[in-house]
């Protein structure tokens, strides 16, 4: 077995997801290697040879690959993928963007957002927004995989020390181009890989008072997500969004502030270690998961959590 | 110009799920299906480049059961023009799916293809982008925003970081997502409309594919019950526990 794993980065810097996608593909075994593609990639190609577990970095630095670009980053990986059994991705918008493309140009099944490793065949995946867990087994003899990376521990990010290869494959299909981006500027720590979420939902009431939630998350290092109503509301952008149609979080400590408790939001955080949920309504579906309920005016207790910490 | 959007029939976005005693499966007996929410938002997306003069031919497709027709019909109720069932009792998988769409892309010859970004029953998220792969199309996934002009069409996409613009060639599929648009409801005089509106039923076979599982599903289990734990009468209480119980701060 032999397993080729995505880098996700920003042509900068190795995304830490990766660390968790190498360590899925430890628990699959066999040879692991690295896949860098972008455009002047080259710091993050040597950033992957330190990754814990890594024996072989490819560093595929062309212009056609600067913005993952699926139809280009899908052509490029079903032609590397020939050497291997196993070709994971995270879980993310960009390997969910891809990695279907690579597994129909190769004529297979993709499984999506892996949580577990049976074994190298069987994975376990959530279906139906995590209310059930799905046991599958793939009869291909390749297997295009993505991976949830809160459901992994990441490896070490030094340790190893891999040969980094360049290969000169430029895929650039002609048909879709980069336009521009506009990328949420925020010193707080990413919500995927933070250690502490703090969420608002439409409790909140507007946009202007999540403020107290940015102030306190400061004060704790965390990161600020919202519940789909509070997106839905215009209250902060998508990408705040936690939830099965945003982002899945499983951080030490997950504040939930005037958050109901959808199903679909449960789905993005119920694998916290801690769960405090604070919401005057006491028969909210948030306080049935929650480790502590505060049945509680926010706008009140929120500045007050604040100044006793 | 012409789009497809195809659609799925699912579990009732409302419907709480629940486990078989013998973990096969989920239990879809006598409950409510409805359209995936994402297709509704394709079905709406379609229906707006139609208004706008931009789009002239909405056809919708399906593949699964008979029943899957009452989907067909709402999507033409709510201005699909024709649609297309491939019908089939088997379980349908997004490659298998892919290439029956790739069949129906070959005859109908869509300027346009309008899918969810994914279904809330699989959650896998894989249709649009293989069907893409398979036609040799680009892919706008995750829209938020949908602009056609030129033989070209511009999608703002939504993204971990925030939002992408990418502008793609046409023929071209693009995926919904949430904040695309809000679907509208049906009127009646348009469900009575729709049920008199084409509908083609096709077999996997007229397709010439095959959509043999390539994943079987060995169970499926309840998640891990996460237990309630307590309410706190204070915020005093609440730092208390969270530094000396929990330890998380």
């Amino acid at each position: 077995m032999s397993v080729l794993v995505y880098a996700e980065h920003d042509n900068a810097a190795l995304n830490k997801v990766t660390l968790s996608v190498v360590a899925a593909a430890k628990a699959i075994g066999g040879d692991i290697t690295v896949l860098v593609a972008g455009k002047g990639c080259g710091a993050v190609a040597e950033e992957a040879a330190k990754v814990d577990g890594v024996s072989k970095v490819l560093c595929a630095d062309n212009d056609a690959y600067e913005h993952q670009l699926a139809e280009n980053i899908g052509d490029l990986v079903a032609e590397v993928a020939g050497d291997y059994s196993h070709i994971l991705a995270a879980a993310t918008t960009t390997g969910k963007n891809f990695a279907p493309r690579v597994a129909a140009l190769l004529d297979v099944a993709q499984i999506s957002e892996i949580s577990d490793v049976v074994d190298a065949d069987t994975f376990k995946r959530p279906i139906y927004a995590g209310n059930a867990i799905a046991t599958v087994k793939s009869s291909d003899a390749k297997k295009v995989i993505t991976v949830r990376g809160t459901s992994f521990d990441a490896v070490a990010a030094e340790g190893g020390s891999a040969s980094v290869e360049n290969i000169d494959v430029a895929k650039d299909a002609g048909i879709s181009s980069f336009v521009g981006e506009e990328l949420a500027k925020s010193d707080r720590p990413e919500l995927t890989s933070a250690e502490i979420v703090i969420s608002g939902g439409r409790g909140m009431g507007n946009g202007e008072n999540f403020e107290i939630l940015y102030k306190l998350a400061d004060k704790l290092g965390a990161g600020v997500g919202a519940s789909r109503a509070a997106v839905d509301a215009g209250f902060v952008p998508n990408d705040m969004q936690v939830g099965q149609t945003g982002k899945i979080v499983a951080p030490n400590l997950y504040v939930a502030v005037g958050i109901s408790g959808a199903i679909q939001h449960l789905a993005g955080m119920k694998d916290s270690k801690v769960i405090v949920a604070i919401n005057k309504d006491e028969e909210a579906p948030i306080f049935q998961v929650a480790d502590y309920g505060l049945v509680a005016d926010l706008f009140e207790a929120v500045p007050e959590l604040d100044s006793k910490l | 110009m012409k789009v497809l959007v195809p659609i799925k029939r699912v579990i009732d976005y409302n419907v709480k799920v629940r486990v078989k005693a013998d973990n096969s499966g989920v239990d879809l007996a006598n409950v409510k299906m409805a359209m995936n929410p994402f297709c509704e938002i394709a079905v709406e997306e379609a229906v707006r480049l139609k208004e706008k003069g931009v789009v002239s031919e909405i056809v919708a497709v399906t593949i699964g059961p008979k029943a899957a027709q009452e989907q067909l019909r709402t999507a033409m109720a709510l201005g699909a023009d024709r649609s297309i069932l491939v019908e089939t009792d088997e379980e349908v998988q997004p490659l298998g799916i892919s290439k029956a769409l790739k069949a129906i892309v070959d005859e109908e010859k869509p300027d346009l293809v309008i899918l969810g970004k994914q279904a809330i029953d699989g959650d896998n998220n894989q249709t649009g982008q293989m069907l893409a792969a398979l036609t040799g199309m680009p892919q706008g996934t995750f829209a938020s925003e949908v602009d056609v002009a030129d033989g070209k069409v511009k999608v703002t996409r939504e993204i971990d970081g925030g939002l992408q613009t990418v502008e793609l060639t046409l023929p071209a599929v693009v995926t919904t997502d949430l904040r695309l648009n809000e679907p509208r409801y049906a009127s009646l005089p348009n469900i009575m409309k729709a049920k008199k509106k084409p509908l083609d039923t096709k077999t996997p076979a007229d397709l010439g594919v095959d959509l043999t599982p390539r994943v079987t599903t060995e169970k499926v289990e309840a998640p891990a019950e996460r237990q309630a734990g307590i309410i706190v009468g204070s915020v005093d209480e609440l730092v208390e526990k969270l530094k000396n119980e929990a330890k998380v701060i």
